[in-house]
This record gives C-alpha cells, sequence and structure tokens, in this order.
C-alpha cells in the first residue's frame, strides 16, 4: 500500500473523495471493475446452479428439507470465515479472488436453492392442472408455465443475493483481496492520529452505486422476461 | 330494536353507497338485507356496530343513539358474524368462544361453562373445546364463529352472509339450526346475504336494497313474492315467485287416500298384488315410506324372492301432515306414480294425494282468501313474536 | 485445526476462546435486543395502521452499505470524541453497524406477518370490539410470530457473522483468532475462529427455533397430531340431513 505524504496535505474531509478519486483513478477504477465482477458472476453462477437443485426440491418432495436445511447451514458461515478457508477446500493462494467468487456463489447457492424451490411451487394448482390437461409434457409445462411464472419470486431472491455481494466482496478487502474493500482498510490505515474521510466516503459511495446498479439491472430484465406482470401493473 | 333514520354514506370517492335509509329491524326478528353486489347492505350493516362511519343520519339501538356510544362498548354489545368466521387461527375452539366475555372481565371458569354450552347449542361436540380452527371445517368454523356471536348473550346480532361459503347441504343444515336456534333465543337479528333464496327463508322481514344504497321494498317475504313493489324487486326475487310463494301458505287438511304399501323383504307376490298403475310404495318395518317399486320389474328378478331395497325408485319427495302447499305440490310432482306421499311426524306413511288434488286445494285457497297467500305462517318454524 | 481446538490452554486463557465467545455472544445479544425494541413495535405499528411503509423501504435500502466501510467510517468519525477507559471506540461503532444490519430483516418481517393476518379476521377481532391495541396485541402479534422469528432469526445469523468482522478495528470476539490467525499466519487458529463462529451461529439459531416452537400457536403453526385431522365425527356434524326423500 503506498502511502504517499502529498496525501495527507490534501482535503480530508468526506469531500475529499472526488480530489482522492482523480488522483487514484487507475487504481480505484481498477478496484470498482474487480468489485463489480466478483459481485456479479457468483449470483449468475448461484442461480445456475439453484435452479436444478430448486427443481428437484420441488419435483422430489423428500429432497426439499435436507437441501434446504443444508442450504441454511451453508448461510450461517461468516463470510469472512469462508474467505479465509477457501484455499484449504479448492487449493488455491490466500489472496486469489476466485476464493471470495467461489465462496460467494455458495452463499448464493444457498440463498436461492429455497427461493427456487418455493418460487416453482408457488404457482396456483389450476394454472399447473390446466397446462397438465392441455397436454403439455412435464418438461414443457417446468419452462412454458412453472418457471416463467416464478420469475418474479426468484428475481427478488436474486435482488437480496447481488445487493448483498456487494457488501460482502467489502469485507474480502480487509484481508487483502483486491477490490473496493481497499478503500476502507486504506482510509482505516490513514486516520491514524486524525480522521482521513476521503477513500472511506469513496468507497461507501461506489458500493451503493454499485449496488444499485447491479439491483436496477435484475430489476429490468426481470420487466423485459415478464410482460405479463407490466400489462397489469402498467400505468 | 334498531332504527335507521335517513342514514347516507358517500365514500370519498364520491360513490354513494347508501342513500337516506329509513329502516325499522325490530326486536326478536330477523331482519334480512338482500341486494345485488353494490347496493350497500353490507355498509347498513356494519354501520350499525360503526365497523363504517355514516356520513350522514342516526342509527338507534333501541332508545340509544348508536353515534354517542363509545365503538369499543358498542361493538362488545353486539353479535357480529362475518362470511369467513374470521376465527382466531392462534386460539383453541373455546378461547375463540370466551373472547368477549373475557373483553367484559367475565369470571374465566364461568365464561368456558357458557362456551361448552353454546358448543352444544349450536351443534359442537365438547371435546372440540381444545381444536384450533385449522383442524375444523367451513361449516364447523361458522358454528364457532356463532357461538362466539352468542357468547356475551347480546340483545343483538350482525349477521354478514354467514353462510355464503359453505356448500349447499351445509348451508341448508346451517340455516335451519340458525331458524330453530333463533326460536329459542328471539334475537334481534339483522342479516345480510346476496341469495333472495335465503333471505325469503330466512327472514321475518326482508329489505330489498338497489345498487346506490336505495331501499326498493321491505316486506315479509311472502308478500315480497306475491306482490313485489317495483319492477326491480319482481326481477330480483326470481322468475318461479309464484311456486315459491306456495311455500308461506299451509296446505290444510289434503284429501289423503289410503295406499296399499308392502313392507321391504314382503314376496314378491304380495307386491304384485298391492300395486296400482303398475307402482306399488314400500315402507321400512316401521311404516317409513321407503321408495317406490315399479311392477314390471318384479318379473324381472325371481318371482318368488322377496322385495330388496337397491329396486327401489328413490325419486320421490315426502310431505308431512303439517306441510305447505309446495311441499305437498312437490310430493306429488316428483313422485313416480304421480302419487305425492304424505307422512306424520314421526316419518311414517299416512297416505298419498295427487298433483290435481293439490292445484285442487290452491283453488280453494285463492278463492276463500284475498289477497292470496299473504303468509300466515313464518317461514320454517320461527315463531318470534314481533314487538 | 483439531489440534489448536483441543489444546485446553487456547480455551480457558485470558483472551482465549471462553473470554471470546462471551465477548462475541454480548455484541450480538446487545445489537439483537436494541435492534428488536425498535424494529418490533415499529413494525407493528406499520402492519397495524397500513401506514409509514416507506419506513421498511429505507430500512432495506441500508442494507446496500457496505458494512466494513460503514464499521471503518464510524469509528474515524467516533474515535476523536471518545476518550478514556476500555473498548467503547471499538465497540460503538460496532454496535451501531450491527443494529442497522439487524433492524431491517426484523421490521420487514414484522410488517408482512401483520399484514399476512386474514383481512376476516382483523375484521372479527375490532367488530368484537376490542380496541387498537388489543387488537395488535391479542391477535395480530400471535399470528404475525411465525414471520416475526423468522426475520429475528436472519437478524441472528447476519449480526453473528458480521460481528467477526469488528475484530478488523481491534475488537474483541470471535473474530480475533480469525485476524490474527492470517496475520499471523497460524491458520489452524484462523481456521478454528472461523468454525467457531459458524458453530455460534448454527447454536443460536437453534435456540431462537425451540423458542418458535414453545411460544408460536399451534393454530398457528398447524402442528397438530395426524389422528385430529381425519376421520372422526367431525364428519357426521356436518352431514345431510337424512330425511325428506323416499
Amino acid at each position: 500500500m503506498p502511502l504517499h505524504d502529498s496525501l495527507l496535505a490534501q482535503d480530508s474531509s468526506p469531500f475529499g473523495m472526488f480530489g482522492y478519486f482523480s488522483d487514484h483513478r487507475d487504481e480505484v477504477l481498477n478496484w470498482l471493475w474487480y468489485h463489480t465482477w466478483l459481485s456479479a458472476v457468483p449470483v449468475v453462477a448461484g442461480l445456475l446452479i439453484a435452479l436444478p437443485l430448486g427443481w428437484v426440491a420441488r419435483r422430489y418432495r423428500w429432497t426439499y428439507p435436507p437441501l434446504v436445511t443444508t442450504a441454511g447451514l451453508l448461510y450461517t458461515i461468516p463470510s469472512i470465515a469462508l474467505f479465509v478457508a477457501m484455499p484449504d477446500i479448492i487449493g488455491t493462494q490466500i489472496l486469489d479472488p476466485i476464493n471470495v467468487a467461489v465462496a460467494l456463489t455458495v452463499y448464493s447457492v444457498a440463498l436461492l436453492v429455497r427461493v427456487v424451490a418455493d418460487g416453482l411451487g408457488a404457482v396456483p394448482e389450476d394454472v399447473a392442472q390446466a397446462a397438465t390437461a392441455m397436454g403439455l409434457t412435464r418438461r414443457q409445462r417446468l419452462l412454458k408455465v412453472e418457471l416463467p411464472l416464478a420469475v418474479p419470486v426468484i428475481a427478488a431472491g436474486v435482488r437480496v443475493a447481488v445487493v448483498a455481494n456487494v457488501s460482502l466482496v467489502a469485507v474480502a478487502g480487509t484481508i487483502g483481496v483486491p477490490n473496493l474493500g481497499q478503500l476502507f482498510t486504506t482510509g482505516f490505515q490513514l486516520s491514524v492520529g486524525s480522521p482521513y474521510y476521503p477513500p472511506i466516503t469513496l468507497g461507501i459511495v461506489l458500493c451503493v452505486l454499485l449496488a444499485l446498479a447491479l439491483d436496477l439491472l435484475v430489476v429490468g430484465g426481470t420487466r423485459l422476461a415478464t410482460p405479463w406482470r407490466r400489462a397489469v401493473s402498467g400505468s | 330494536m334498531i332504527r335507521f333514520e335517513s342514514v347516507s354514506k358517500k365514500y370519498p370517492d364520491g360513490t354513494l353507497a347508501v342513500d337516506r335509509l329509513e329502516l325499522v329491524a325490530p326486536s326478536g326478528e330477523i331482519t334480512v338485507l338482500v341486494g345485488p353486489s353494490g347496493c350497500g347492505k353490507t355498509t347498513s350493516l356494519r354501520m350499525i356496530n360503526r365497523m363504517i362511519e355514516p356520513t350522514s343520519g342516526r342509527i338507534w339501538l333501541d332508545d340509544r343513539d348508536t353515534a354517542t356510544v363509545p365503538t369499543h362498548e358498542l361493538r362488545r354489545g353486539i353479535g357480529y358474524v362475518i362470511q369467513h368466521a374470521g376465527l382466531f387461527p392462534h386460539r383453541t375452539v373455546v378461547d375463540n368462544i370466551t373472547t368477549v366475555p373475557e373483553l367484559l372481565g367475565t369470571d374465566k371458569k364461568q365464561a368456558r361453562r357458557r362456551a361448552l354450552e353454546l358448543m352444544e347449542r349450536v351443534g359442537l361436540p365438547a371435546h372440540f373445546a381444545k381444536r384450533y380452527p385449522a383442524q375444523l371445517s367451513g361449516g364447523q368454523q361458522q358454528r364457532v364463529g356463532v357461538a362466539r356471536a352468542l357468547a356475551a348473550d347480546p340483545p343483538v346480532m350482525l349477521m354478514d352472509e354467514p353462510f355464503s361459503a359453505v356448500d349447499p347441504v351445509v348451508r341448508a343444515q346451517l340455516q335451519n339450526e340458525f331458524l330453530r336456534l333463533q326460536g329459542e333465543l328471539g334475537k334481534t337479528i339483522v342479516f345480510v346475504t346476496h341469495d333472495i333464496d335465503e333471505a325469503i327463508k330466512l327472514g321475518d322481514r326482508v329489505a330489498v336494497l338497489q345498487v346506490g344504497g336505495h331501499l326498493a321494498q321491505l316486506a315479509p317475504p311472502a308478500e315480497l313474492l306475491s306482490d313485489p313493489a317495483d319492477t326491480f324487486v319482481a326481477g330480483f326475487v326470481g322468475r318461479d315467485r309464484g311456486y315459491r310463494a306456495l311455500g308461506f301458505a299451509e296446505a290444510g287438511l289434503l284429501p289423503v287416500r289410503k295406499e296399499h304399501a308392502v313392507r321391504l323383504g314382503s314376496g314378491r307376490g304380495e307386491a304384485h298384488d298391492a300395486a296400482e298403475d303398475g307402482w306399488v310404495l314400500v315402507t321400512d318395518a316401521e311404516d317409513r315410506p321407503q321408495g317406490w317399486l315399479r311392477t314390471d320389474r318384479l318379473a324381472e328378478a325371481e318371482p318368488t324372492g322377496p322385495v330388496t331395497a337397491p329396486e327401489l325408485n328413490l325419486g320421490g319427495t315426502l310431505a308431512s301432515e303439517t306441510a305447505t302447499l309446495r311441499e305437498a305440490l312437490d310430493s306429488a310432482l316428483s313422485s313416480p306414480s304421480g302419487r305425492g306421499v304424505i307422512v306424520d311426524g314421526a316419518g311414517r306413511l299416512l297416505g298419498t294425494v295427487t298433483a290435481s288434488e293439490v292445484l285442487t286445494r290452491i283453488e280453494q285457497q285463492r278463492a276463500a282468501a284475498d289477497p292470496p297467500f299473504t303468509g300466515d305462517v313464518g317461514p320454517g318454524g320461527a315463531e318470534s313474536e314481533a314487538s | 485445526m483439531i489440534a489448536w481446538l483441543n489444546d485446553p490452554g487456547n480455551w480457558t486463557a485470558p483472551g482465549g476462546i471462553f473470554d471470546q465467545l462471551w465477548s462475541h455472544l454480548q455484541y450480538a445479544l446487545i445489537a439483537l435486543v436494541v435492534a428488536a425494541a425498535l424494529a418490533l413495535p415499529v413494525g407493528l405499528l406499520i402492519g397495524h395502521a397500513g401506514r409509514g411503509r416507506w419506513l421498511v423501504t429505507v430500512a432495506n435500502a441500508v442494507r446496500a452499505l457496505p458494512v466494513v466501510g460503514l464499521l471503518i467510517l464510524l469509528y474515524v468519525m467516533l474515535a476523536p470524541h471518545i476518550h478514556g477507559r476500555g473498548d467503547t471506540v471499538y465497540l460503538l461503532p460496532t454496535e451501531i453497524v450491527l443494529i442497522l444490519l439487524a433492524i431491517p430483516p426484523i421490521l420487514a418481517s414484522t410488517v408482512a406477518g401483520v399484514e399476512n393476518v386474514d383481512p376476516a379476521v382483523r375484521d372479527a377481532a375490532a367488530g368484537m370490539g376490542m380496541r387498537g391495541g388489543q387488537v395488535v396485541r391479542r391477535v395480530e402479534l400471535p399470528n404475525a410470530l411465525p414471520l416475526v422469528f423468522s426475520g429475528v432469526r436472519s437478524a441472528t445469523l447476519q449480526v453473528i457473522a458480521t460481528a467477526t468482522v469488528a475484530a478488523y478495528l481491534g475488537l474483541g470476539g470471535l473474530g480475533r483468532f480469525v485476524y490474527d490467525g492470517q496475520a499471523s499466519q497460524n491458520f489452524a487458529e484462523r481456521d478454528a475462529g472461523a468454525l467457531l463462529v459458524a458453530l455460534l451461529a448454527v447454536a443460536a439459531d437453534l435456540v431462537l427455533a425451540l423458542a418458535q416452537r414453545y411460544t408460536v400457536s399451534r393454530g398457528v403453526s398447524g402442528r397438530f397430531p395426524r389422528r385430529t385431522l381425519v376421520g372422526d365425527p367431525v364428519a357426521t356434524a356436518d352431514a345431510p340431513p337424512s330425511t325428506h326423500t323416499a
């Protein structure tokens, strides 16, 4: 971590973050890029894993309790614990961002398995029966009826996961993984003696903006995927 | 007595739900508010216990203006039964029933004793006391709802479509028991329904409301059928009102003819001999009619065997000797032999009557009485006195 | 890691496992009690009155704040104003962050729990002459309890997990082992710390699950003995009348 004396001479109030940003533009953008990647990819990966698992939990009822309980247990592991333990499990280096990505994928799966299972189960019985009566096969019913109708429920879960991930990625910053969390540790270290706000406020603002942007992306995607809901609420 | 004095309800969006309603619900009687959806019947009911506040006008409960009584106090003195019962899911049946006595500070033991007594009254076995609402069927929940409303023995009961969420068979049964219960208790009841048949069956007086909260007619059910005030009421009470009006006229002594019946298990030869116009009536050992048997079916099976239950035609209804003209006529019309079966109070066979005989009786009554059929008998035994 | 956990010295020493477990539990408990004391009554009120739902939206928006950033920001802000003894300088920012973290799930699920109460049930409660407060206490809260518990349990998991990060500032708790182990390359200590946090979270969840079982009415949770649901005289009470047809 390069510590320039010139830094401390600058505006140390929260609003110094603009100056701080222009001074460390490349580094901060790099961290933002990492942060975005680490927040989004695990949710996508988690969703891809959770979809079949959730389907299994719904299709074979006896698998629901063990699957959902296991998912709940995984969610109790503190993120920092998973970040530091991951290298032992998958054989990577401690500061490798892959650790964070895999750990967050585990969380996303844990969160989304239940959401997917409950979402698929939330399709009204008469709708499911009508689909069968019209001669849809089990697979057609899943793809054409149950999955589309479960989209809003699943999307709500994805929103929670994505926003939580932005905060969790920053935690990984405290053990040295490159991302916006580094701004906080930098600010912490520079605040010995008197407060030095710019990197801290910059980090918070960027994290919130990132969370908002990813959230909007999910909301927008959901609206595109569920035109029938727009028709009802659209005014 | 409940009295509406020029009561109106206008919602903020401008909808006029109730328009200067003038209505008296006499003590000890069932007053039914009936009408299509949007006629303001539920709004009117809910203004009595101030679940909805009137925009103008007054509602009197005996000699008290309801607006002057604190709402919770007012409501604790009025039984309230709603469509889906609204039982508290977290409390057992007995705890649900003791809710109001508990609010009034009644002794707990006493309240529970009364609750058990009420459960018996509404036809719930005592071992249901410890059950939760989720463990009951819709009909049973509604019974608990009625018991809960009666728990503090309020003189007035408000009932908002209490029987419309259960299936027709259970509904008919709940209606009959409700009338029996009212015969014993004589509460002042305001009852809301959208079902004109229910209104006519249960009401001592029926108020027909029109969309926009306008009172179209207030009359006893028989008068509603025989003399609708306008085309709206006429249309609303329905097409077969002439037939239904017969339900309010006692048949009196019908010319019952002796019917040669045979008992279940009798020989087929005996049955053949007793038959008339190709049909023979079959009873059980206590002379209670079981069904009709066609003589040509007697020949189909072994001619020496006994008459058995599966062979019987069950199409005919029974009319009791105290039946209304409607029941007597229906008995004749529904009978496969054309002979309507009349039984005594214990269900034993008295004899039969034909449709033309019942029609003759209708003509006689029509000639003797003017106006015809203004019900001299209340529906189904609600013999409560107006006050 | 097993060896590290098996060493009794690591448990009983000052600043050992027992001490840190107790500290961790304290931090979490303070935050949860304060958060519940704020969110529960406010949630009941919002659900009952059907107004002020924007508060839930605001609370949910707080979730987008990065926990570590907030923690460090508060520490940096407050540190110059807190003088003297002990851990207060670390504890205060930590508790504020944990409380902020615990409020949204408790608030949102309490509001949802009250809103989910069958409208007919509320109507009946008011129609029987219950006052507003009586409706809340006697009807809405008992029926909202399962969802309230789910909010409290989810808040508890998050608070216990996040309290770990407090060690980054210099506060105690099980996070000490994680950060100290990481710093001193003592991976056994680090992993044992992580495991202990997870175990604590599971244990707390079990305690709450048990509490839920004993406080939620069976009528709401639906845990009935099987036999009362089928095949008993229930049916006869509603059976069609057997008279009137021949």
